[in-house]
């Protein structure tokens, strides 16, 4: 499947990394080339320099014939905002964004995108570490 | 009219005092605190520290029973968000972000935003207006009905010069309203009408037929 990951951060560089290890064809998308150093020598998809809420910068990414679009930059509402355009405007068949901040989350998916919450699911598993 | 605003930097600042000096009960939400502690001593306690976005937030400065949130932020998402959250958590009828990026418009009313602003836009649109060898430009956007006014001339030279109105292939659903040929003396159109060369032509047509009436118009 072609996907496209938008922010190269650890958990970007990180997903990319296991996406094309499996033979997947993957594309980062980041607004500072500097994250690229994080996608492992080895990297056979595409890294590409480009703000992911702009219209060209997504058809360049080949976002009209991706399978999946995954937006995991720093700020919540960029996520959010990419998120709808791939879902929306491209109507790509699997978007997933995270967002941190849990209320805007359950709104979010209250609204129809798919969304994780690295903040809730965190706080569960520390929890569970310190009960078991 | 309860009106939240969304944004303390210098547009949300001016549109607050517009607002306020109108009448309306206005809450600014800003998220520095020397910012928000300035309004306060200059205008009173009309601003809210805090984020936009947040819920928590927007709740505390019972949005609920707003009527209107504007989001003037200098970011897009950060506007898109805080209408989002405003439309669809809280209910308000009224939601208007501004933009930077004037493409991000279509994008905006897809997601459900009533109304965008793009100062880029409006400059633009200024600058088009003072650039006099520009044939054609924008007075009016009538959004609701699709149709805009615009203002054509017909530079010296053109093919057209000489020709009656009904000669010109014009596109169907654009309208001919007024000529101006001389100062203060405006004259409405007829097919029997001759073009000269400086006229100065308004027009109303949806936006998708203005380069086909710009060509017949205009001639070669």
């Amino acid at each position: 499947m072609k996907v496209i990951i938008m922010g190269c951060g650890r958990v970007g560089a990180q997903l990319a990394t296991l996406l094309d290890r499996e033979g997947h064809s993957v594309t980062t998308l980041d607004n500072d080339a500097y994250s690229f150093r994080r996608l492992p020598p080895d990297f056979k998809g595409e890294a590409l320099l480009g703000n992911g809420l702009d219209e060209e910068a997504l058809k360049k990414a080949g976002i009209e014939e991706a399978d999946a679009f995954v937006a995991v930059t720093q700020g919540d509402n960029r996520n959010v905002m990419a998120a709808q355009i791939a879902k929306h405007i491209f109507n790509v068949p699997k978007v997933v964004c995270r967002i941190y901040d849990p209320l805007r989350r359950d709104l979010y998916s209250l609204l129809g995108l798919e969304t994780i919450s690295p903040t809730t699911v965190f706080a569960q598993l520390l929890k569970e570490k310190l009960e078991g | 009219m309860y009106i939240i605003v969304i944004g303390g930097g210098r547009l949300g600042y001016y549109l607050t005092r517009a607002l306020l000096d109108e009448g309306h009960e206005v809450l600014l939400i800003e998220k520095s605190a020397p910012i928000c502690q300035a309004i306060t001593g200059e205008m009173g306690s009309v601003c809210l520290r805090g984020d936009g976005c947040e819920t928590t937030t927007l709740a505390e400065a019972g949005t609920g029973r707003a009527d209107m949130l504007i989001a003037v932020t200098g970011d897009d998402e950060d506007n898109l968000v805080a209408c989002q959250v405003a439309k669809y958590k809280f209910k308000v009828p009224r939601t208007i972000a501004r933009i930077r990026n004037p493409k991000n418009e279509t994008i905006f009313k897809k997601l459900g935003i009533d109304v965008t602003v793009s100062s880029t836009s409006i400059i633009l649109e200024h600058i088009e207006h003072e650039v006099p060898s520009h044939p054609l430009m924008h007075l009016l956007t009538i959004r609701e009905k699709g149709l805009e006014i615009v203002d054509i001339k017909i530079p010296p030279g053109s093919t057209n010069i000489g020709k009656t109105i009904k000669q010109l292939s014009l596109p169907a659903e654009s309208i001919l309203s007024l000529i101006i040929r001389q100062e203060r003396k405006p004259t409405v159109p007829k097919a029997d009408t001759i073009l000269q060369a400086g006229d100065q032509v308004i027009a109303i047509t949806p936006p998708e037929s203005e380069d086909a009436l710009r060509s017949a118009l205009i001639g070669d």
